[in-house]
């Protein structure tokens, strides 16, 4: 434990801060069919709000919320849901990711709206367990006596 | 080495300012990006063929959406190849 996870401050803070921001994370996933956002982005900002819980409140504490196991059956969960999405395009007649072949709406603009916002969700589901998971395989083992230092 | 790294950075630095400035400028309708044809066909038709309104969302997963299945396929490898080196093992 450093002087700065011991900071009730920033441990409140945080705690406030990081529901917040996977809110908006997946504000920036869902908006990026009509606006600025996507899923890379929505997915990096998800993981950093991860990150930053697992930042001030020690590893262990982490993957609690994210363990290992969850972190690889999400990344590829998101791959898997792209590219299923795209094989359904070939079910219905279509070619690889030709959205509007897909005959669930009158409408096949709007079928295609919703299949890329599905795309764009599958693209957020692996990032943000590639950004996790890369944090704790990159993350030093966690010294458990606490208190001794400092 | 700390005067190296700085006088690299500063030169690095001026380089990039100086080709900055042959940018076109913002909303410029002569850019070349504006006049290619290629411009004109997306900003007519993307809304149409693909239904969102984002022309860089039509472009990333409808038009491009092999490309952008690729990159999240590369996203994913990399991912596992660090979890596969760097993963400490309970044992």
């Amino acid at each position: 434990m450093s002087r700065i996870q011991e900071s009730v401050i920033i441990r409140t803070v945080v705690r406030i801060m990081v529901p917040f921001i996977q809110l908006f994370a997946l504000y920036v996933i869902m908006h990026g069919a009509s606006g600025p956002g996507g899923g890379f982005q929505g997915g990096v900002i998800f993981g950093a709000a991860i990150i930053l819980y697992a930042m001030i409140f020690g590893i262990a504490e982490g993957k609690k919320k994210m363990s290992d196991a969850l972190d690889k059956i999400l990344a590829s969960t998101g791959l898997a849901i792209y590219a299923a999405t795209g094989l359904a395009c070939i079910i219905f007649g279509g070619m690889f990711l030709q959205y509007s072949a897909v005959p669930l709406l009158p409408d096949p603009a709007v079928v295609s709206k919703y299949l890329i916002d599905l795309v764009e969700i599958g693209i957020g589901i692996t990032v943000l367990a590639v950004m996790i998971s890369l944090f704790f395989d990159i993350s030093p083992p966690e010294s458990e006596p606490e208190g001794v230092e400092e | 080495m700390k005067t190296l790294a700085l006088f690299v950075v500063v030169i690095t630095g001026a380089m990039l300012i100086y080709a900055g400035q042959d940018l076109p400028a913002f909303g410029d309708i002569n850019s070349p990006s504006y006049q290619a044809p290629m411009t004109q066909y997306f900003i007519e038709n993307s809304l149409e063929e693909s239904g969102v309104t984002n022309i860089v969302t039509a472009l990333l997963a409808s038009y491009r959406g092999y490309d952008t299945l690729g990159e999240t396929a590369v996203i994913f490898t990399a991912g596992m190849a660090v979890m596969l080196l760097l993963r400490r093992r309970e044992t």
